[in-house]
């Protein structure tokens, strides 16, 4: 019987069985922020272990509340900071050179297949668009991560999703991710593993394949998944080049963590996404989904584009492409949010910041921001958004707040209209 | 070990998630004590009223997938400087059920039938669980009714419970 890429990585990466299913596995890096991280310092200076297990393999950021805008979360800053310091991590990214950390992360070389990571931080699933095993943790599988390096998982159980058919133009992977969630319920994965495959999936950037592997946790998944090809050696080539005499010699390499033919997986669903359309949510729950002309026209008083779902340069070009020469609706606040300040760099010389603004959106720097009501963007009782973010949980922008999730297609065409709808780049 | 007995809280909703539990405008906080006003502050459920009915409570019994949604350990630690230190649940979201379990805390599973039933003999009344960590079996109590459910537990889960969570466990072991 053959494995899967889950249980390949796994147990590529075992150190101990000391229970049941339970399998302790070694970490190729240990991700940090600054919300999740700090509690787990304090508790270990406080047991009189303030050790990392190796500097190298610790990345951290600021990006929750970039720049702080208050004492607590300057503490917290501050907390990440000195201790990066003192530690001497030297992948620390603090304003000016931050982003939000599953597309900074990436970006700046930090994944390859076969990896295990993990952060205290749901969306760290993102990460497996790289062919990782990329778990989201609590604050205590981090701090033990950050002492020994190691982290316990039960032996993963995988559900293949087999994405066929062609994609319709103006539909995205944002789009396929919320009608996998609609299909699977937002506990249809818990425990498990989503494993990203098909021709869709194939054609896919990396950014459009992190988009779908960011949402997997809203169906509860340990992480996403996609098997590691070309694409992902191109990505991460800049990285990678004096590591392995050609292109081809690195995947030759990433390959070998692939699923097999014949491995066992939990669920296999075939996903045919030929006559898919523009979705949107509707309730407190991401796998409330309809399509965008099924909803009664809903009023909004805000759009944000950006997080670690839909933050990245292709997201900001889609979404600029539906706003060119257009100005969005007098009663709509725009905010853009370029996921990292390469992000923002880019958009920047290729003229997608100006195009953005002319439309009227503000743009704020990187950060996570209104995503989870942390700042830049929180909503007062009753007000709506539509949010290319990836969580419509009652008051997750704001207390009383209502977030519709969608496309930055969508969004930008919800913000010239005023109510959200379909973009032009969607033909009925 | 934590105490795992006492009063019940009673949420009859699945898919709570953890910006209900405890929302996100309060992760800026670096004590866990901090947190202890704002637990299921953005809770919306008929019949339930954070301000009154989390006194005194030391466990929840709830429904499916508890604990859904953001990493956030502030949830768990929202509960126990609360002192509610056992959620007995349909199902759990994976991170939640881990970080209760690496917090010494307890997250069980009961069949669905069973949490049915013990919200049809129980809900809405003042009722009490006595956890037997022994011998796996909780005894709910209120008034002159009085059920005994059985419960399993992983090894790994038990002695995460028995040696006060994951950072002791990890650093004796490894």
């Amino acid at each position: 019987m053959g494995k899967t890429i889950a249980e390949k990585i796994i147990e590529d990466h075992y150190i101990d069985n000391p229970h049941d299913d339970i399998h302790v596995v070694r970490l190729d890096a240990v991700l940090c922020h600054e919300i999740t991280t700090p509690v787990a310092i304090n508790d270990l200076v406080n047991r009189g272990k303030d050790e990392v297990f190796d500097p190298s393999k610790i990345k951290a950021v600021i990006d929750h509340v970039t720049p702080a805008k208050d004492s607590k979360t300057a503490l917290q800053g501050k907390i990440l900071r000195e201790w990066a310091l003192r530690h001497n991590i030297r992948d620390f990214f603090d304003v000016g050179r931050n982003g939000i950390c599953h597309a900074l992360f990436p970006e700046k070389g930090f994944i390859r297949p076969g990896y295990v990571v993990i952060m205290g931080d749901s969306h760290t699933c993102t990460l497996g668009a790289f062919g990782a095993f990329a778990a989201g943790v609590g604050t205590t599988d981090l701090e033990v991560g950050i002492l020994k390096g190691i982290c316990a998982f039960r032996y993963p159980a995988t559900i293949k999703i087999n994405i066929t058919g062609d994609l319709p133009k103006g539909v995205y992977a944002k789009d396929v991710i919320l009608s996998i969630i609609s299909r699977l319920g937002v506990d249809g994965a818990t425990n498990k593993v989503i494993e990203f495959v098909g021709p869709v999936v194939d054609n896919m950037s990396m950014e459009a394949r992190m988009t779908l592997c960011n949402m997997a946790i809203e169906a509860g998944g340990t992480s996403g998944i996609c098997l590691p090809d070309m694409t992902t050696v191109e990505y991460l080539w800049a990285f990678i080049k004096d590591e392995y005499a050609s292109k081809e010699a690195a995947l030759e390499d990433f390959v070998r963590f692939s699923s097999d033919a014949d491995a066992a997986y939990d669920r296999i669903i075939d996903h045919d996404v030929s006559r898919l359309e523009p979705l949107v949510t509707f309730g407190y729950q991401p796998d409330q989904v309809k399509p965008v002309k099924e909803i009664e026209p809903i009023k909004v008083n805000q759009v944000y584009i950006g997080s670690c779902t839909n933050g990245r340069i292709e997201d900001l070009r889609v979404a600029a492409q539906v706003l060119t020469g257009k100005k969005i609706s007098d009663s709509v606040r725009g905010i853009v949010v370029p996921a990292t300040t390469d992000v923002y760099r880019q958009a920047m010389e290729e003229g997608i910041l100006k195009i953005f603004m002319d439309s009227g959106f503000c743009v704020t720097n990187p950060t996570c921001g209104a995503c989870l009501g942390m700042s830049t963007g929180v909503l007062a009782e009753g007000e709506v958004c539509a949010s290319t973010t990836n969580r419509n949980f009652n008051g997750r922008m704001g207390k009383g707040g209502m977030v519709h999730l969608a496309s930055p297609a969508t969004a930008a065409a919800t913000a010239i209209a005023g109510y959200i709808t379909n973009s032009k780049l969607f033909k009925d | 070990m934590k105490n795992f007995s006492g009063s019940v809280l009673f949420l009859d909703r699945s898919d709570i998630n953890t910006d209900e539990i405890i929302p996100a405008k309060y992760l800026t906080e670096i004590s866990k004590q901090a947190l202890k006003p704002h637990l299921l502050e953005d809770l919306r459920l008929d019949e339930f009223n954070a301000r009154s009915d989390i006194e005194g409570k030391r466990a929840i019994i709830t429904r499916a997938n508890f604990g859904c949604g953001s990493s956030r350990e502030h949830a768990p630690w929202a509960l126990e400087v609360n002192g509610i230190h056992l959620v007995i649940a349909e199902s759990f979201a994976r991170i939640f059920r881990q970080n209760m379990f690496n917090c010494g805390m307890m997250a069980i599973e009961l069949p669905a039938e069973t949490i049915d039933r013990i919200f049809t003999d129980f809900y809405g009344k003042e009722t009490q669980v006595e956890t037997n960590f022994e011998k796996n079996v909780f005894t709910l109590t209120a008034d002159n009714h009085r059920l005994e459910v059985s419960f399993s537990m992983t090894d790994f889960d038990r002695v995460l419970v028995e040696s006060g969570g994951w950072v002791e466990y990890a650093d004796s072991r490894y």
